[in-house]
């Protein structure tokens, strides 16, 4: 069976300290200015109960993409195991893809193209590069087609949510609560 | 009070809601529009009244159409971070993006809008014309040709029109933008731009008041879809609510209702309501207010609706 690639990210174990947005940049050169992953820290409640979240945030290779839907030419197209990809040739940038994300998870590179995590899939799959640097090992990824997997395992006993479902875009990032 | 705080820890430049599309957007959008309505305007005169008498300017304007499309061609490919890529449109046709039918259906637009105002040249103008070229424009000019370019004009021109409300449409992660309301929105205000546009070259007499009637008309139209727009973000869910307030009470506020509303709309209105009551106003002055307002309608939606989001953090 085809892979289907989704990264789960644990937020009771993140303490947004941003090693995975510098290892990101480090590893896919990405320039000053851009970044394809980013740290949010969300407070809830009413003084003195509060609660903090942190969000490690990122394309969300959607399964329903509106930014491939609305590519003009096919440079933002499905890539290996269901992830979103962009053929940095065929991209004209015409910024079409920006609008279309309901996450604001592209930018663009100073040579032209449009840029976004791609799920380090120059690793053919393994592991990512903000996977392999946290220090709390809050990130996640693997095959969730895969029963074995741990990403299939902790998405079957874990409570989790994905950012902004009503976008309707089913997104591949999960985030156990 | 239950408190919300989102604290974003990496100032990611993408993230401060920055504009990714600037002027040259809405301009291209602006200008699409006009030519539609000038393609239309033209044909539809010609299959109403095919024997009827047009005036040389009126014949003449059929070529603004190509012209301030291709300026709004120009102003696409500036905002094109690659340039000289362009041909990469004509490499793919991809039916769920708009923008890839509006690059194919400027292949069809060309042709046509040419061979139709090549047409409506007469007298000296087709005498001034190489032989070859004079030979197509008697072909065009020839009835039962006239009205099938006609036609053809008038339908490519409302799928030019539609086409730059549906550009905007289309995007669902833009609050703001993600009402069918636009396409035929736009068509509109794109044939009241035109009508307005030709209202300040010297047409004669009758086809003035024509062009003021169909404008007036187009106006009271325009007024209709925008109230449909409001009232489809205002009904909607939450994040439609937040997206309709960036114009209703938000930052777009006052530049919406002063340059659109009632600059673009309501005094034109009024003004050419009191034209056809016999009252003689200023030629240019409504035209010149209604084409700032078809601007500024596309110029504040696009600069308001890429400020429209999910939230999604």
């Amino acid at each position: 069976m085809e892979p289907r690639y989704v990264m789960v990210l644990d937020t009771r174990r993140c303490v947004a300290c941003s090693a995975c947005v510098i290892v990101c940049k480090t590893e896919n050169d990405v320039p000053e200015g851009g970044f394809r992953d980013w740290v949010v820290s969300e407070t809830r409640g009413r003084f003195p109960a509060l609660s903090t979240e942190n969000r490690s945030l990122r394309c969300n290779h959607c399964a329903f993409a509106p930014c491939i839907d609305n590519c003009p030419t096919g440079a933002s197209h499905r890539g290996p195991g269901g992830t979103v990809q962009i053929d940095r040739v065929k991209c004209t940038g015409c910024k079409n893809c920006i609008s279309a994300c309901p996450y604001d998870a592209r930018f663009v590179h100073p040579r032209g193209f449009i840029d976004k995590c791609t799920f380090c899939m120059h690793r053919k799959g393994a592991y990512t590069a903000c996977q392999t640097v946290c220090p709390t090992e809050c990130i996640h990824f693997g095959d969730a087609n895969d029963p074995g997997s741990e990403v299939s395992r902790l998405l079957a006993t874990r409570d989790h949510k994905v950012v902004a479902p009503e976008a309707g875009t089913r997104p591949r990032v999960h985030y156990l609560v | 009070m239950a408190m919300n705080e989102i604290e974003i820890l990496k100032a990611t430049p993408h993230l401060a809601r920055e504009h990714w599309w600037g002027w040259e957007i809405p301009v291209y959008l602006f200008l699409g529009g006009l030519a539609a309505g000038i393609m239309i305007l033209t044909s539809v005169r010609v299959l109403r009244d095919p024997e009827g008498e047009r005036s040389e300017t009126f014949r003449l304007l059929s070529w603004l159409a190509p012209l301030v499309l291709s300026i709004g061609m120009f102003a696409l490919w500036l905002d094109l971070e690659r340039r000289w890529d362009v041909p990469r449109f004509y490499l793919a046709f991809r039916p769920k993006a708009p923008m890839s039918w509006g690059a194919w259906i400027l292949l069809a637009v060309y042709p046509l809008v040419a061979l139709f105002a090549l047409g409506e040249l007469r007298g000296r103008w087709r005498d001034r014309l190489a032989p070859r070229l004079r030979a197509v424009a008697d072909w065009a000019d020839a009835p039962a040709i006239k009205r099938r370019l006609a036609w053809g004009n008038a339908a490519v021109g409302t799928l030019l029109g539609i086409y730059t409300g549906v550009l905007l449409s289309a995007m669902s992660a833009r609050p703001l933008w993600s009402s069918a309301v636009l396409g035929p929105l736009f068509l509109t205000s794109g044939g009241s731009t035109a009508a307005a546009l030709m209202l300040l070259f010297r047409v004669d007499e009758r086809e003035r008041r024509g062009l003021s009637k169909l404008d007036l008309g187009l106006i009271c139209m325009e007024v209709a879809l925008l109230g449909l727009f409001f009232l489809n973000l205002m009904t909607g869910s939450d994040t439609s609510q937040r997206a309709g307030g960036l114009l209703l009470g938000g930052p777009y506020t006052a530049s919406f209702f002063g340059l659109v509303v009632f600059g673009g709309l309501a005094v034109p209105l009024f003004g050419e309501a009191r034209e056809m009551r016999g009252h003689n106003g200023s030629r240019w002055f409504l035209p010149l207010l209604i084409l700032i307002g078809g601007l500024a309608l596309r110029w504040i939606l696009v600069a308001a609706g890429q400020a429209s989001s999910w939230n999604a953090l």
